[in-house]
């Protein structure tokens, strides 16, 4: 066999399983390889969780490993809990590839107070019953092809 | 203060399916800026060029676009900030020849977004925002600005037709622009007929109507010190101000949903730089790749108080005949959007304006032009101010 002039690298690599957890997360992930993984596992376990920095207290969704405020990378998990208000929401007719199957659907940005989360709205909330400034809760959503978002919900 | 002008401008028609490759919609807008310059290609010293990526297969597109026109060995290099690519291109011009680095620059935007379909292209640009928390709930750019519709109706009372106004602004325009691609005009009526196209659903509450097309363009700004300007060129056109900021790429770092913090940011530069204020600014472009941004630019400019935008398009203030004349050359809306040349057509349009040279499209004796260029959702804001 030839050997190519430019490896790739894995060629030298020991075999170790890689943690691609990320996969999991939206109806097509572009993303499996992330330090904050153990996000999925939350949501499997019905949690969704942002970050707290712990070297100076800031606290990010969504969930950052490193922090710019200290540099420090060395955060705290914290469930997302309570209500926000619905800042806006568009409900889109008209989908990029590999998400027609879901349409139509909201994607929306709520606001905690100290983070604001960006999603979608859950699919069964009436057109008529969706206001900006409306109370809102976050919740863990399992999507038909078998992967995780969350959603939100009329608190 | 040693000045930067600009010497030479040119665009492509931006069409859609360019019947060539990439280096060849480049070569358009080049020929077209260097005729207009005077200059020979070897007078060019460095190059710029400027895309987003992922709507054509060829990586690194600097070296085959220099080797192509001709402008080997001279150094060249690729940058991009998405929808304002050429816009950053100037900025990154002007300090290399401020410098004395160099002494004439090309910088040369383009796109080619026909290789791939609308739905295809829905997904890159949605890649163009936070791909690790934000495209897997499905994004696209006209829904990312439709949360901006949203939130401005409901703050303001900006209503759906106020949008379509700019619309229908912008479509006076497309038909005396000869580089345009929609060169029909548009009614009001047509966003109120359910059966008309223009009235079909996007992503609420924007509709087909309310959003600029795919293109494929290429556009060109040759760019030189105040000794080369001066030798070269009968009316060169001197970059007063320059204005960029940048913001969270998430909606979750969004402070402002009713404007772009990044346009304020990067006028409040601009307009402190060339030492004027939005009163002064006699022709301008503004970034509407949707309606509402047009309507936001206005407020984020300056132009208009916040939440007072409408009542520009609603009173023709923004026609070519109005206060503060705006995309008189039919805008993102009837050119069409070939993103990475976008900005360069847009600083094209003012250079011609300022030199009185815009034909059909010319408005009553500028002397001070602006130009609002934003890439992504607010992600990136480049403003530009040129004078006489």
């Amino acid at each position: 066999m030839e050997m190519s002039p430019f490896l790739g690298g894995e060629e030298m690599d020991e075999k170790k399983e890689i943690d691609d957890r990320f996969k999991k997360f939206g109806t097509v992930s572009f993303t499996s390889v992330t330090k904050v993984n153990d996000f999925i596992d939350y949501l499997e376990k019905g949690k969704v969780m942002g970050t707290r920095c712990q070297g100076c207290g800031t606290v990010f969704f969504p969930p950052r490993a490193n922090c710019y405020n200290c540099l420090s990378s060395s955060v705290e998990w914290f469930e997302i809990s309570g209500k926000g208000k619905l800042v806006s929401y568009s409900k889109l007719k008209y989908a990029p590839v590999g998400f027609e199957e879901d349409l139509p659907y909201s994607i929306a940005l709520v606001d905690y107070g100290d983070y604001k989360i960006f999603g979608r709205l859950a699919g069964d909330i009436p057109d008529d019953e969706i206001s900006l400034g409306m109370e809102m809760k976050t919740v863990v959503n399992k999507l038909p092809n078998g992967q995780l978002n969350y959603v939100f919900e009329k608190a | 203060m040693e000045k930067v002008a600009i010497i030479g401008v040119g665009q492509s028609a931006f069409v859609r399916g360019f019947p060539g490759s990439i280096r060849e919609l480049a070569f358009e807008g080049f020929k077209e800026a260097v005729e207009d310059a005077k200059v020979s290609v070897s007078d060019i010293d460095a190059s710029i060029i400027c895309s987003a990526p992922e709507y054509d297969k060829q990586r690194s597109p600097s070296g085959v676009f220099a080797e192509y026109l001709g402008l080997i060995p001279q150094p060249t290099c690729y940058l991009e900030s998405l929808c304002s690519s050429t816009s950053a291109g100037l900025r990154m011009a002007y300090s290399l020849v401020k410098s004395g680095l160099h002494e004439v620059v090309a910088v040369l935007g383009f796109q080619k977004m026909s290789e791939i379909s609308s739905a295809e292209s829905q997904e890159r640009m949605g890649r163009g925002a936070d791909i690790q928390w934000e495209s897997p709930f499905g994004t696209m750019m006209p829904a990312y600005y439709a949360m901006f519709a949203k939130a401005h109706m409901e703050k303001y009372g900006t209503t759906l037709d106020d949008m379509a106004l700019v619309r229908v602004k912008a479509a006076t325009y497309g038909p005396i622009n000869e580089k345009a691609l929609f060169r029909k005009p548009v009614t009001l009526e047509m966003f109120n007929d359910p059966n008309h196209f223009m009235s079909g659903p996007v992503a609420s509450p924007l509709r087909v109507g309310d959003c600029c097309a795919n293109a494929d363009g290429s556009s060109c700004l040759i760019v030189a010190s105040e000794e080369k300007a001066k030798a070269l060129s009968k009316k060169p056109v001197w970059i007063r101000g320059l204005g960029a900021a940048s913001a969270s790429v998430n909606m979750a770092g969004r402070d402002l949903v009713t404007g772009l913090a990044v346009a304020r940011q990067a006028s409040e530069q601009a307009y402190k730089m060339a030492g004027v204020t939005p009163k002064d600014i006699d022709v301008a472009e503004v970034h509407d790749c949707f309606t509402i941004s047009e309507i936001l630019a206005y407020e984020d400019l300056g132009f208009a108080k916040p939440g007072e935008g409408r009542e520009l398009v609603k009173n023709k203030e923004t026609y070519k005949e109005g206060s503060i004349p705006t995309n008189v050359d039919g805008g993102l809306l009837s050119k069409g959007h070939p993103i990475g040349a976008t900005g360069g057509s847009q600083i094209r349009t003012i250079v011609l304006q300022l030199r009185g040279e815009a034909g059909e499209m010319q408005v009553k004796d500028p002397e001070i032009g602006l130009v609002h260029n934003i890439g992504g959702v607010g992600l990136y804001g480049n403003v530009t101010i040129l004078g006489r």
